[in-house]
């Protein structure tokens, strides 16, 4: 018997050349594009980083985290006070976000947990508002009506009189192209880290444990450590996201960077609307978080009323979102995780005698 | 070096669940090779038992030993690597996976090797349960027989030593289990040592070299199949006549 076992499909292929194709344009894009399209899509890319590591953790992990807002708060505060305190530049004070984040994670898993389902959600949210009382406390960096980033230390970011001679821009939209391309690096960084670990050993472990932690840990699957380290790189990611949104805004409160409608309902709402447990979901959700945002968002509360049932109607008529309606339509993968076997020369219940034709 | 005589040996293990002793005290031990068959009435602590030698439950007292090793404390996950794989009595599929990526999972964590190593090993026990040509469903959208067929498969995936199915016939009709009957008789021809909790007593006693009868968490009978089923004790208890 020939045994093989491949993911690729055709559409993945071609996907692959469209999304190198869309990461060039993304790269090049600053030179003709408007600063509001460039806001749009660092606003669009880093919910986007956002949803899919919401995604990761729920959608494949099975931890359906309410506390995400945690992480964005904590690493964007960690980046203030790498500025603030230490005077750090913005652009590597980012990563003092990102091991912040790390840094807070490991208590919370530590609590959370212990938890399972509703508990696990309540439990994280609980943790992120704790956190924002706590920093709320922290005086020296506005307490709890927040801070902004000197001036002194916005104008002279790294990179940022490069862009601005490059493009022939004026600072402030220098600062935008800057922030937008650390956007599309974490975007499709992300993107990346996750596509391979699903594409690993861990990504069928991840799957099975959400599935079913018993069976999985019966076959041998350590659930414990891969729900760590899930959790952990996730709350990372993050956090370094969280540190690039307020780096871009450059002032921040409690209140705002806490905000659990921000950092995790609205993320929630585009993994949901797009597709759970799949990459492409967020991708398509982001897209129409972002038309429904532009088009409806001044209608305030209302905006917020229909976006709830927006989320309702996919839940009853796509629970799979609309990407996963789309799939199971046309059977498309644009990132295709699943293994098939092809065999041949296949009798099947005889002994094979040929396991070293194996390819 | 020998390979070990005895697989499986249990000394003394009770397990309570508060004041209910649903494994009262329980020793015995499996040679190499060996089917045995587990019998007793609906709660009698079976399935508390495989648990027990799975490590998904520890004792609270005894001791369970494995290939010479005491695995008492030994957690599940650890245990599976060590060559004890198991089915459950629901059948547990990874949903969302197909049924060969189930496998697959399987054999990449219960034998701790890389995918592409066990992929050929897979699609042969795919093929020797008749479930290659569901190897690319999802797992989820499998009949009855398939995820009991699944069950089995995945649990011979992680290459075990020893092998334990938990009423593994239950539910299917007898065309179908006759089909699982032999698919185990040949796993067993192949030396896998098979302890095996069934109601289907025909399919069960068509395999299997020794009965182990449990009531009330005690073990009250363990011989030869004919030996066990001929006893007065046995019969009263596990078949309800009256005497």
């Amino acid at each position: 018997m020939q045994v093989t076992v491949t993911t690729r499909t055709r559409a993945s292929t071609v996907a692959g050349f469209v999304a190198l194709g869309l990461i060039a344009l993304g790269l090049i894009l600053p030179a003709f594009a408007s600063r509001s399209l460039i806001q749009d899509l660092f606003f669009i890319l880093t919910m986007l980083t956002l949803a899919q590591l919401w995604n990761l953790i729920a959608g494949y992990g099975g931890m359906v985290s309410v506390g995400q807002q945690a992480f964005v708060g904590i690493g964007a505060y960690a980046m203030f006070a790498g500025v603030i305190l230490w005077g750090w530049d913005p652009v590597p004070a980012i990563l003092l976000g990102g091991v912040a984040a790390f840094l807070l994670a490991i208590p919370m898993a530590f609590f959370a947990f212990r938890l399972q389902g509703a508990y696990f959600a309540i439990g994280t949210w609980v943790i992120a508002e704790v956190t924002r009382l706590v920093i709320a406390q922290w005086k020296t960096l506005g307490g709890g009506t927040g801070t902004s980033l000197p001036r002194e230390a916005t104008s002279d970011i790294i990179g940022v009189a490069t862009i601005a001679e490059l493009f022939g821009l004026r600072d402030a939209a220098a600062r935008d192209v800057l922030a937008y391309w650390l956007a599309l690096a974490l975007a499709v960084g992300t993107m990346a880290a996750i596509y391979a670990l699903l594409r690993s050993r861990n990504g069928l472990a991840l799957t099975a444990l959400r599935d079913n932690d018993n069976a999985a840990r019966s076959v041998g699957v350590d659930a414990g450590r891969l729900k760590w380290l899930v959790f952990l790189a996730a709350a990372a990611m993050t956090g370094l996201v969280g540190a690039l949104i307020y780096m871009q805004t450059a002032r921040i409160s409690p209140d705002a960077a806490f905000s659990v409608t921000s950092w995790t309902a609205y993320v929630i709402f585009i993994v949901v609307i797009g597709g759970i447990g799949r990459l492409e979901g967020p991708i398509v959700g982001v897209l129409v978080f972002w038309g429904l945002q532009t088009a409806f968002s001044d209608y305030g509360s209302w905006y917020l009323l229909a976006l709830g049932l927006i989320a309702i109607a996919v839940m009853l008529f796509a629970p799979r979102g609309l990407w996963g309606l789309f799939a199971s339509r046309t059977g498309i993968a644009l990132f295709p995780v699943q293994r098939r076997l092809v065999t041949s020369g296949l009798v099947t219940g005889q002994p094979n005698t040929q396991r070293e034709e194996v390819t | 070096m020998t390979p070990p005589v005895t697989v499986l040996d249990l000394a003394n293990v009770s397990k309570s669940f508060g004041a209910l002793k649903v494994t009262d005290d329980v020793s015995f031990s499996v040679p190499k090779g060996q089917a045995l068959g587990i019998i007793g009435p609906n709660g009698a602590g079976k399935s508390t038992l495989f648990n027990l030698i799975t490590g998904n439950i520890l004792a609270d007292t005894g001791r369970v030993t494995f290939l010479d090793q005491d695995v008492t404390r030994t957690p599940a996950m650890t245990r599976v690597r060590m060559g004890v794989g198991r089915s459950f009595q629901i059948p547990q599929p990874f949903e969302g996976l197909t049924v060969f990526e189930n496998l697959l999972t399987a054999a990449a964590f219960g034998q701790a090797k890389r995918e592409a190593e066990v992929e050929a090993e897979c699609a042969q026990i795919l093929a020797d349960t008749e479930l290659l040509r569901r190897a690319n469903d999802l797992a989820g959208s499998l009949s009855l027989l398939d995820r009991k067929r699944l069950e089995m498969a995945r649990a011979m995936a992680t290459g075990p030593e020893l092998l334990l199915l938990d009423e593994i016939a239950g539910g299917l009709t007898e065309g179908e289990c006759q089909a699982l009957v032999a698919t185990i008789q040949a796993l067993h021809a192949k030396g896998t040592t098979i302890i095996w909790i069934e109601h289907v007593l025909h399919a069960l006693t068509s395999v299997v070299e020794r009965l182990l009868v449990l009531d009330f968490g005690k073990v009250i009978g363990i011989g030869a199949p004919d030996q066990i089923m001929a006893s007065r004790e046995v019969r009263e208890i596990y078949l309800g006549l009256e005497v």
